[in-house]
């Protein structure tokens, strides 16, 4: 069994009533790093087509858990599953069965420090296709102009597309990198803290971005700012030390958060 | 006097001479190696030059850089010192119908070394080729496939070792596998080695490749083996973490990834390391020794009856003729000329080797910046 990758996801034909349909299940994930567990029995559903925030202090595993989504982790020898299921459409991802290439396809990931190829911002965006053997140049054209307008960079760098991706600002990159990830139309897309690099107006153009984007996609984003998380998700997670602590509307825990430990974090006693 | 006293007056004290003494011999030691270079650059090149170049037109020695080794022939005639080659003498005598001159004989002082040329660049490309094949592949394989553990820590190990085995070792290794024990295809039952059928009449026969072009290729790329991939670990370190994720995100699979995003930014750094490491191994004479040098060899390379001949031929090289010229014959004014020529021909070659790779880095890095 395959991941669906052609088959419509929910998102366009069959868009969920609120919160009924979830994307990403987990279900009693326990995560090692050698001996060490990075992650604590994490339970959460995380909803389709909406952004959910990753929040909590340093070290307490929201990159794991992220990363965990599209199998990134499988790159560290000495990372294991202890127990536990992460289920995406449904679908167990960590079964035997499933390709890994395919999964990553469908989950995309923009990283902390943004990581365009040194190649031109046009075989940037192309790369996830041409990797599937699709070379049809007016299709790749067109995928070029629609990613880059998806990721509210075309304008800017419309006349450059043959120049290389790192003459590109920092928030530019940052968002050829989303353009690159949109590109091969996955249904959902990772963002390891995307802005942490970035100053304040590049970093409003990604939330910007990101608000645009999320009728399309499942976004799973982590971040250390609080206003951000406030401005632009729909739903909060609060990590704590390999634990998950809360998970709620975003108004919710910034208003009113059911746990101690959360209050204590959004309102800056430690963390 | 109510001058004020400078407080930073210079004062004697012992750790200011010891200072002193420290400076001077750290800086004489590195004069100590400037001056080395200097004078063993300087030696070949002015015995060599006056073998290789000219006062007069071409400015070249021409001959020397074209022919092959011959016979040098000294003798006195109508009361002039001549030497002449083996074949000149030859004419010279037909033409005067002279039977005999008596005349004093010294093998390889005439002619040139254009053989021992041809064969070790023949040598350089053939090992090069194999070192860096099989050294990049391995490096690829140490540093993106394997898991980091014990056995990647023991291979690693393993490869230190190996740059640690003296050369006339690696000699010794490559002629007991490759000259005497590689299978051979051949359409005949050799009945005094390990011998197989393979079916239509042919046998694999363990008899060894003999002394030619392969065994020595191998021979030399074994050498170069350590310097190769520990180059090319190197640069596939330097390649930052950042591009194999963002394209393994993208479902890139791992070849994929190591194809198009890590091998081209990593090459440069691999191809210019590892060609200098080469370029050193390929001028050792020791491996070659027994496994590809012959002292002298009347045909060219490329004068094989069947093309699969070229690679089981064995070669003249520059460092085995040298060797052979200074210490196998008698020493004299005339063998020495040969001996410095030959020295000479060869730094100038392998410093345009390294000088090629160093071009092709900088042309390569210029495509490709982070
Ligand atoms: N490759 C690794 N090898 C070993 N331990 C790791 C590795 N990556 C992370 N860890 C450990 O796992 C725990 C969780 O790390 P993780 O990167 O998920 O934290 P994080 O919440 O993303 O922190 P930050 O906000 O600083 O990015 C930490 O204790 C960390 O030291
Ligand atoms: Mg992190």
């Amino acid at each position: 069994m395959k991941l669906p990758d052609t088959a419509p996801m929910p998102h366009a034909a069959l868009a969920p009533p609120e919160e009924s349909s979830t994307m990403i299940e987990v279900e009693n994930l326990d995560f090692y790093y050698g001996q060490a567990r990075a992650l604590h029995e994490i339970n959460i559903s995380i909803p389709a087509n909406k952004v959910t925030a990753f929040i909590g202090p340093s070290g307490c595993g929201k990159s794991t858990l992220l990363r965990c989504f599209n199998r990134m982790n499988d790159l560290v020898d000495i990372a294991r599953i202890g127990k536990g299921r992460v289920r995406i459409h449904g679908i167990d991802i960590y079964d035997p069965d499933v390709d890994v290439i395919s999964l990553r396809r469908q989950v995309g990931m923009v990283f902390q420090k943004s990581n365009p190829f040194p190649k031109s911002i046009y075989e940037n965006i192309t790369y996830g296709l041409e990797i599937q053997g699709i070379s049809d140049r007016k299709r790749l054209d067109e995928v070029v102009e629609k990613s880059l307008r998806g990721a509210a960079l075309w304008d800017e760098v419309k006349d450059r597309l043959h120049t290389s991706g790192l003459g590109l600002s920092g928030g530019q990159q940052q968002r050829l990198c989303i353009a690159r990830a949109i590109a091969v139309e996955p249904s959902i897309i990772l963002m390891d803290e995307p802005c942490s690099a970035l100053d304040p107006i590049a970093t409003s153009k990604v939330e910007e971005l990101i608000q645009q984007l999320k009728g399309k996609y499942t976004i799973v984003i982590v971040t250390h700012n609080m206003q951000q998380a406030g401005r632009c998700s729909d739903n909060t997670a609060f990590f704590y030390l390999g634990k998950l602590i809360e998970f709620a509307k975003t108004e919710k825990i910034f208003t009113n958060p059911s746990q101690r430990q959360t209050e204590d974090y959004i309102t800056g006693r430690f963390g | 006097m109510n001058a004020p006293v400078n407080p930073f007056v210079a004062r004697k004290s012992s750790a200011r001479t010891i200072e002193h003494i420290a400076f001077g011999f750290f800086r004489t030691a590195t004069y100590f190696i400037l001056i080395c270079a200097a004078v063993i650059f300087g030696f070949i090149f002015v015995k060599g030059g006056q073998t290789v170049f000219r006062s007069s037109f071409p400015f070249v020695n021409v001959p020397f850089l074209t022919q092959a080794p011959e016979t040098l022939y000294v003798f006195q005639f109508e009361g002039k010192k001549m030497e002449l080659g083996d074949r000149d003498f030859r004419k010279f005598k037909e033409e005067r119908h002279i039977k005999d001159i008596p005349a004093e004989s010294y093998v390889y002082s005439s002619g040139g070394i254009f053989p021992c040329i041809v064969g070790t660049v023949l040598l350089v490309i053939g090992s090069m080729a194999i070192a860096l094949f099989i050294g990049i592949s391995s490096a690829i394989y140490l540093n993106e496939y394997s898991k980091q553990g014990r056995f990647v820590h023991f291979v690693r190990l393993a490869i230190l070792n190996l740059a640690g085995v003296p050369s006339i070792v690696f000699g010794l290794f490559g002629f007991a596998l490759f000259v005497m024990f590689m299978p051979m295809l051949q359409d005949f039952r050799n009945p005094t080695v390990l011998s197989f059928p393979v079916g239509f009449g042919h046998y694999l026969n363990f008899s060894g490749w003999n002394v030619c072009l392969l065994s020595g290729w191998f021979t030399l790329a074994f050498m170069a083996l350590p310097v190769v991939i520990t180059a090319s670990e190197e640069s596939l370190k330097s390649v930052p973490k950042g591009f194999r994720e963002g394209s393994l995100a993208l479902g890139a699979t791992k070849w994929q990834t190591i194809r198009t995003n890590v091998l081209p930014y990593a090459l440069p750094g691999m191809l210019t390391s590892s060609i200098l490491g080469i370029a050193r191994v390929a001028g050792e004479t020791a491996p070659i020794m027994f496994t590809a040098a012959y002292v002298i060899r009347d045909k060219m390379p490329w004068q094989v009856d069947h093309p699969m001949d070229f690679f089981f031929q064995g070669v003249m090289a520059l460092p085995y003729h040298i060797y052979v010229v200074s210490s196998k014959i008698p020493q004299n004014e005339y063998t020495e000329r040969v001996q410095y020529g030959a020295a000479f021909v060869f730094l100038v070659i392998v410093m345009g080797i390294a000088l090629t790779s160093i071009l092709l880095r900088i042309k390569m890095r210029n495509r490709y910046r982070w």
